[in-house]
């Protein structure tokens, strides 16, 4: 297993997460020993042991290709902090 | 007083009409008015809405009611994680703005179907991350029976508004012991069903391998009367389970004779505290002068169950929280770019132990370590999994303490997180392995004087037998009459 040290800064980039220098330090140290802790898994010997993604073995559930009520265009911007026009107003993403 | 009753002694005295929905809905808003400036269970409620409610309820109860309407005029208030239509739903977290829900939870839906009076939103951790109701954007919970100290969490305002007669019953979720560990801390009832019993549609995801809504109540039937309402398959969350639905307080006969419960030895830790320890032994005597037979059993990966959750429910949540971006609802920090618009809205929206888990899960879950940790704990998960099955081919339930004492004081382990993760040592392993679980009242400490839960655990889909047992238990014994005095 990995060592316990984590690159906070970097973590914090790919969780797209703005964090103050002063929590980034924080969380460095409390993150340590959390994954101090963690590092006892690797005591186990899990050759063979298939692993568990669901507590209950359901696959493939489907439902048939019909059309069914879904949420109001207008219900579903209600929330939206910038709207116009019947969209999402974001940034501009392409040049 | 109306609002300390049950559901079942209230829908007696509503179909005989000596008591009107309006009145029992009066209590309650009555109790919070009174207490909740001391509990703070509540993050908001709406007091007309649930009031006409109660008057709608009155009209169909003076039709005489419906014999499929269960709930008919009974108050039950709701963890701020499940959707109700056009009310606030904010998870305890900044990030959500002024949100409100376009529609119900299927568990709502079932409620409302069922004549319950849903109102109020209950505090919580935030993102239902963390176990004493301290991590909320809107201040603390405290617990009924002293309020130096911790309701237990995540879903502390529902454990505590239920100990505190604010509502009839209540609705929380239960990710590693959040409904189990504060109703056990607040001397309630508190039921996690099997996951896969009750749709989490309209259940804000936090660990969507993990997570089930369940019921907080004053006794052990409630717990079955609202499970039987919430259960079922639901095509809208496609890890609901097809299996049929009972009526479970059908199971509730008082005779547990020969049934087999399992003590594991692996749970009478160093950690545990006296006086549970006495409680919980006091129980198990108890269980065994019912006719039950109690045998030892071993679930020997239990000292990993909280390493594995913790991978897996940081791991998930870091995924489920990306949708809190600033774009489709919430609140916004802009900026024009939008990578940094993202970035400062969730770094502004969410509070330090969220950001916490979603640098762990991300962490975990981040190329060159996604195997060493991630795929690792789900093996794990397998073998414990496996543990709890293996058990249950020779008990029919297995008896521990919910937690490992009773409510600790706020502020007493805010500042070191890992202690706080240990606190749910008991409950964790139950969520792994994906069986159903309940904490029932079983004494308590001297002083002062906190409640202990017994926590009972079943057989997927083995809730009957579950809370048949519970049920027995509490028929024999009278801690869950007691009342905080406040």
């Amino acid at each position: 297993m990995a060592s316990a040290e984590i690159d906070v800064k970097y973590v914090a980039h790919l969780a797209r997460l703005a964090l103050s220098p002063e929590e980034e330090k924080q969380l460095g140290a409390q993150l340590g020993s959390i994954l101090g802790y963690i590092e006892k898994l690797r005591e186990l010997d899990v050759t063979g042991v298939e692993p568990t993604a669901h507590a209950v073995p359901l696959v493939n559930v489907t439902r048939t290709d019909e059309v069914r009520p879904s949420l109001p265009h207008d219900a579903a911007l209600g929330n939206a902090p910038q709207k116009g026009g019947g969209l999402f107003i974001v940034p501009k993403i392409v040049e | 007083m109306l609002n300390q009753l049950t559901i079942s002694e209230l829908a007696a005295k509503l179909a005989r009409r000596e008591v009107s929905a309006r009145a029992v809905t009066q209590a309650c808003l009555d109790q919070i008015a009174r207490v909740d400036g001391k509990i703070h269970a509540f993050i908001s409620y709406d007091a007309a809405d649930a009031l006409a409610q109660a008057d709608t309820a009155d009209k169909a109860l003076a039709q005489g009611g419906r014999s499929d309407q269960s709930l008919l005029g009974i108050p039950i208030a709701i963890k701020d994680v499940l959707a109700v239509k056009n009310q606030p739903l904010n998870c305890a977290s900044k990030i959500l703005g002024n949100f409100r829900s376009p529609y119900d939870a299927t568990a709502i839906e079932k409620l409302k179907a069922a004549g319950a009076i849903v109102f109020g939103r209950l505090n919580m951790d935030e993102f239902a991350m963390g176990s004493s109701t301290e991590n909320s954007a809107f201040g603390l919970t405290r617990n009924p029976w002293d309020t130096t100290r911790i309701p237990g969490g995540s879903s502390g305002g529902s454990a505590a508004a239920v100990a505190a007669d604010e509502c009839i019953a209540s609705l929380g979720s239960d990710t590693g012991g959040s409904i189990r560990q504060p109703a056990a801390l607040c001397g309630c009832v508190g039921l996690k069903p099997t996951y896969g019993r009750i749709s989490r549609y309209g259940l804000v995801a936090f660990a969507s391998s993990l997570d089930q809504i369940g019921p907080f109540t004053k006794d052990v039937r409630d717990a079955a009367t609202l499970l039987s309402v919430m259960s079922g398959v639901d095509p809208r969350d496609s890890t609901s389970v097809p299996e049929p639905v009972p009526d479970y307080t059908a199971a509730l006969t008082g005779d547990i004779r020969g049934l087999k419960l399992g003590l594991p030895k692996e749970y009478m830790i160093g950690g545990l505290d006296a006086e549970v320890k006495a409680a919980v032994d006091a129980a198990v005597r108890q269980y065994e002068k019912l006719g039950a037979e109690i045998v030892e059993i071993t679930l020997p990966h239990t000292d990993y169950a909280v390493a594995t959750y913790y991978i897996i429910a940081t791991a998930e949540a870091s995924a489920n929280l990306a949708r809190f971006d600033g774009i489709r609802y919430g609140a916004r920090v802009d900026s024009n770019d939008p990578i940094e618009l993202y970035a400062r809205t969730r770094g502004a929206g969410f509070g330090a132990e969220v950001k916490r888990r979603i640098i762990l899960g991300t962490y975990v879950l981040s190329s060159g370590y996604h195997d060493a940790y991630y795929l690792q704990a789900q093996k794990v998960r397998t073998l414990i999994r496996n543990d709890f099955l293996k058990a249950f081919e020779t008990v029919d339930a297995i008896v521990t303490p919910t937690t490992p004492t009773a409510a600790f004081k706020a502020g007493e382990k805010s500042g070191d997180p890992l202690q706080m993760y240990l606190s749910d040592i008991f409950t964790i392993s139950c969520n792994l392995a994906g069986v159903c679980g309940i904490s029932v009242p079983c004494g308590f400490t001297k002083n002062p004087k906190l409640p202990i839960g017994l926590q009972l655990l079943g057989k997927p889909f083995g809730e009957a037998v579950l809370l048949k047992i519970a049920h027995a238990y509490e028929q024999a014994t009278a801690w869950h009459q007691e009342k905080a005095v406040l």
